[in-house]
């Protein structure tokens, strides 16, 4: 199909209406943007990036360790090296998160109808902590069964215990490689989305205090 | 590398020294880049 056909009249259409919407809230300028605004100009703009950087090292790190399984990635140097990458991106994710998220807060990001955008992110950050949470559950060694053993009592303390057992090897090794990376990744693809289709929030005019 | 971590201790806020570092070390580099020049392109319209 021609990307330049024109959207025919059928608004019964749940295709037609959806890239009507598209359309309107997120044309080809705002998602693949040539220029940002003069304000962007600023290494504060950089962290939100290298945090997707880092993810996506984490990500293609962690397919490689699940790929080939724990006995390689203890015994083996190549093993061992993609173990560290997948750690050290993920020390790198979140520092740069947190990083991502000073800034936003000092900018008050969350303004002029983009609340939704802040507040998936701070989604995303929570995930990403269980996320890393099993993934030192996940690791197959001794550091894993003092973290479980331990946290256990942490879990049944706060009542959530019954559905998620840190001494359940499988269940957390599941969410870890599967269902919590499938949410942040999703999640991510929906902030940039959203970013995108706004822009970037103006600086807050020390004039008008936060209405600019 | 196995040893026991050394803790900052002051009041009620009880700390390791390592993840004493990583703190200063974010606290560090935000200042860095709120306050270090940011390359720009040539473009004078108000936009980069």
């Amino acid at each position: 199909m021609d990307a330049a056909e024109p959207i025919p009249e059928q608004p019964s259409s749940w295709t037609v209406r959806t890239r009507r919407a598209i359309d309107r809230h997120l044309p080809m300028d705002h998602l693949l943007p040539v220029r940002q605004p003069y304000y962007v100009g600023s290494w504060v703009y950089v962290f939100g990036v290298i945090t997707i950087a880092a993810l996506v090292w984490v990500v293609v790190s962690g397919v490689v360790l699940a790929f080939m399984g724990p006995q390689w990635w203890h015994d083996s140097r190549v093993g061992r090296f993609f173990n560290s990458l997948h750690f050290w991106s993920v020390q790198l994710f979140f520092i740069f998160m947190v990083l991502h998220l000073w800034g936003q807060y000092f900018m008050a990001g969350w303004r002029h109808g983009r609340a939704a955008t802040w507040a998936i992110g701070v989604v995303i950050f929570g995930i990403s902590i269980l996320t890393a949470f099993t993934g030192y559950l996940s690791q197959q060694n001794f550091d894993s069964q003092f973290i479980a053993v331990n946290a256990k009592d942490a879990m049944n303390g706060a009542g959530v215990g019954a559905f998620f057992n840190v001494l359940n090897f499988g269940q957390m090794y599941g969410l870890h490689i599967m269902l919590l990376p499938i949410g942040v990744t999703f999640l991510v693809v929906v902030h940039i989305v959203m970013v995108r289709a706004r822009g970037v929030v103006k600086p807050i005019d020390p004039e008008g205090g936060a209405r600019s | 590398m196995d040893s026991p971590t050394t803790y900052f201790h002051w009041g009620f806020i009880l700390i390791s020294v390592p993840n004493l570092l990583v703190i200063a070390g974010m606290i560090v580099l935000f200042a860095i880049a709120v306050l270090a020049p940011f390359p720009h392109g040539g473009d004078s319209d108000g936009r980069r």
